[in-house]
């Protein structure tokens, strides 16, 4: 095995090995705790699929959700009309959100960062839509009820979420790995150079287009994913999913993490959770004002800044 | 070999390009000169296929390239630079020279195993980063070099790609007259079968580094010929070059 050398970023840097081993033992740690975690193992993995396209490719998105409502209504229409095997139904909602993702990808190619932010709003407007007009598939502003799942790897859901909570960090874990490979490959170096500079990029020869539709349909996949996760483990999808409010949360998680370095979505969800847990049993009316007020000097202290006090001194 | 034949570029009313037709031959050392807004860089863009032309054709070693993206004319060993540097500002100058060789390599869309393990790229890059002087800064981020390292980094990245020929629009753009000879020498050390289309306004430069010289006036080709020959010609002196000290 060769030493790392300085600056050979494929190589595990131990806090990223240490936040690896975390989210793992959480599962272990904090039983009570289930519900959570799967709260927040799923945001994290949405966020994560954010990250790939905005962070590492650059393509601004206020629509994703688009995906993972698309995502959580496949699995929830899978259970309940075809399977109710879990692992199976995630795999076809994923399918799913990755397709529609595909489809999508034509749109984002053309036009500046002013066009997608629209354009990707327009999608998932029209999904919401659509979901609320096929109301006899989706149960339209009720939701989708009846979803039963059955046993996952012959283990049944319980009541307190450990199976859940389980099965969502299992799988946030694995997309982590997953991407944490891809963006050290010449692939991933690919989108930050097309990110960085979409001119130079097609001038040493990089198809940019190809790129953007693949790793758009791969951050759709990954939302889609999530969604699943989400309606299978509450048993339930509802027109909530595809909302603006999901789209704009997840960007702020990534606005709290940080964009870029993939971890800024479990960081930021797990932030934003805590934040929105503790401030909402603090004051149950006031707490967006708090989040909101965080994000005002997140923003203009800048985060660096802001979790290093000893350089406001300076 | 690149040919252009009648090329034109019409912007509404205005003729940008009218129709040139030029030649650089196999390992040609081949200067475009010409005042300001002549059409040298929109030439290379019509070249490159950021632009595309209202008339004519583009034949690179004998296939017509007219209609193809710019990443295609690339992967056909077209290659330019940037008058303006064009770099990634985040990525290390080992991280973009990597993808570059990689892109040459073909092996630009691997997805799993990591770019930095890749031994062939990274022996390329060692190469490069020692040819052009950037091997202290290989670890920095482009954003954070200075401007000598940014322009030779800009003319790496053109090297990287495995070019058959190369467009070189004003390497010398904005580089302070110590370091120009850092740029001399590595387009000295050129391999000698690269054609390189030389866009410059440094004199010194072009009749140092030239063996034939086309000049540009108002988007059309005003002179075409050996360099010591454009050097004399009294039309493009009056045009252009000025009547001070001879070049020879």
């Amino acid at each position: 095995m060769k030493a790392s050398e300085p600056g050979q970023p494929s190589r595990w840097k131990p806090w990223e090995l240490a936040l690896f081993a975390a989210l793992a033992a959480s599962w272990f740690a904090l039983p009570t705790h289930a519900l959570l975690a799967n709260e927040v193992a799923i945001l994290a993995l949405f966020a994560l699929s954010l990250d790939l396209i905005l962070g590492y490719a650059g393509i601004v998105s206020l629509g994703h959700a688009a995906f993972f409502g698309a995502g959580a209504y496949a699995a929830a229409l899978f259970a309940k009309h075809v399977m109710p095997e879990p692992l199976v139904g995630l795999a076809v909602a994923t399918l799913v959100a990755a397709l529609l993702g595909l489809l999508s990808s034509a749109l984002i190619l053309r036009g500046s960062d002013l066009t997608r932010l629209m354009v990707t709003l327009g999608v998932a407007s029209i999904l919401y839509e659509l979901a609320n007009r096929l109301d006899h598939w989706t149960g339209g502003a009720d939701g989708l009820q009846g979803v039963v799942m059955g046993p996952l790897l012959g283990i049944d859901f319980d009541l307190q979420g450990r199976v859940a909570a389980a099965y969502s960090l299992c799988a946030l874990l694995l997309a982590l790995w997953l991407c944490r490979r891809l963006v050290h490959s010449p692939f991933g170096v690919s989108l930050q150079a097309l990110r960085d500079n979409r001119l130079r990029a097609s001038a040493i020869g990089l198809p940019v287009n190809r790129l953007l539709v693949a790793v758009y349909t791969l951050g759709a996949a990954l939302a889609g994913m999530a969604g699943a996760l989400l309606a299978q483990t509450t048993g339930f999808a509802s027109l909530d999913v595809l909302d603006f409010h999901r789209s704009a949360d997840v960007l702020l998680v990534l606005v709290i993490g940080g964009t870029g370095y993939l971890w800024g979505g479990v960081v930021g969800a797990i932030g934003f959770k805590l934040m929105q847990d503790l401030l909402s049993s603090w004051t149950p009316q006031y707490w967006t004002f708090w989040i909101g007020l965080f994000l005002v000097v997140l923003v203009l202290v800048g985060r660096d800044r802001l979790f290093r006090p000893w350089v406001w001194l300076r | 070999m690149l040919k252009t034949t009648n090329l034109s570029k019409r912007f509404g009313g205005l003729e940008a390009i009218d129709d040139v037709s030029l030649t650089v031959e196999r390992g040609a050392r081949h200067a475009l000169i010409g005042p300001n807004g002549a059409g040298k860089t929109t030439l290379v863009n019509l070249l490159t296929g950021v632009l595309d032309p209202t008339a004519g054709t583009v034949h690179l070693d004998g296939h017509d390239i007219t209609r193809l993206a710019p990443h295609q004319r690339v992967q056909r060993g077209l290659v330019r630079t940037f008058q303006i540097n064009q770099l990634f500002a985040t990525l290390t100058p080992l991280a973009a020279l990597s993808i570059a060789a990689a892109r040459a390599l073909g092996r630009s869309a691997r997805w799993w195993r990591p770019l930095d393990r890749d031994r062939e790229v990274a022996a390329e890059c060692e190469r490069l980063l020692a040819q052009f002087k950037l091997g202290d800064v290989k670890h920095r981020r482009t954003a954070e070099l200075p401007y000598g390292k940014r322009r030779l980094l800009e003319i790496a990245l053109a090297i990287a790609c495995k070019p058959r020929v190369l467009l070189l629009d004003e390497p010398a753009a904005g580089v302070p007259a110590g370091e120009r000879h850092e740029i001399f020498d590595s387009l000295a050390r050129l391999p000698p079968d690269v054609s390189v289309l030389l866009i410059e306004h440094d004199m010194d430069l072009v009749f140092n580094f030239a063996s034939c010289v086309t000049v540009l006036v108002d988007g059309a080709v005003y002179a075409d010929g050996g360099v010591r020959a454009i050097a004399a010609d009294e039309r493009v002196k009056a045009v252009y070059l000025g009547q001070g000290a001879a070049h020879a």
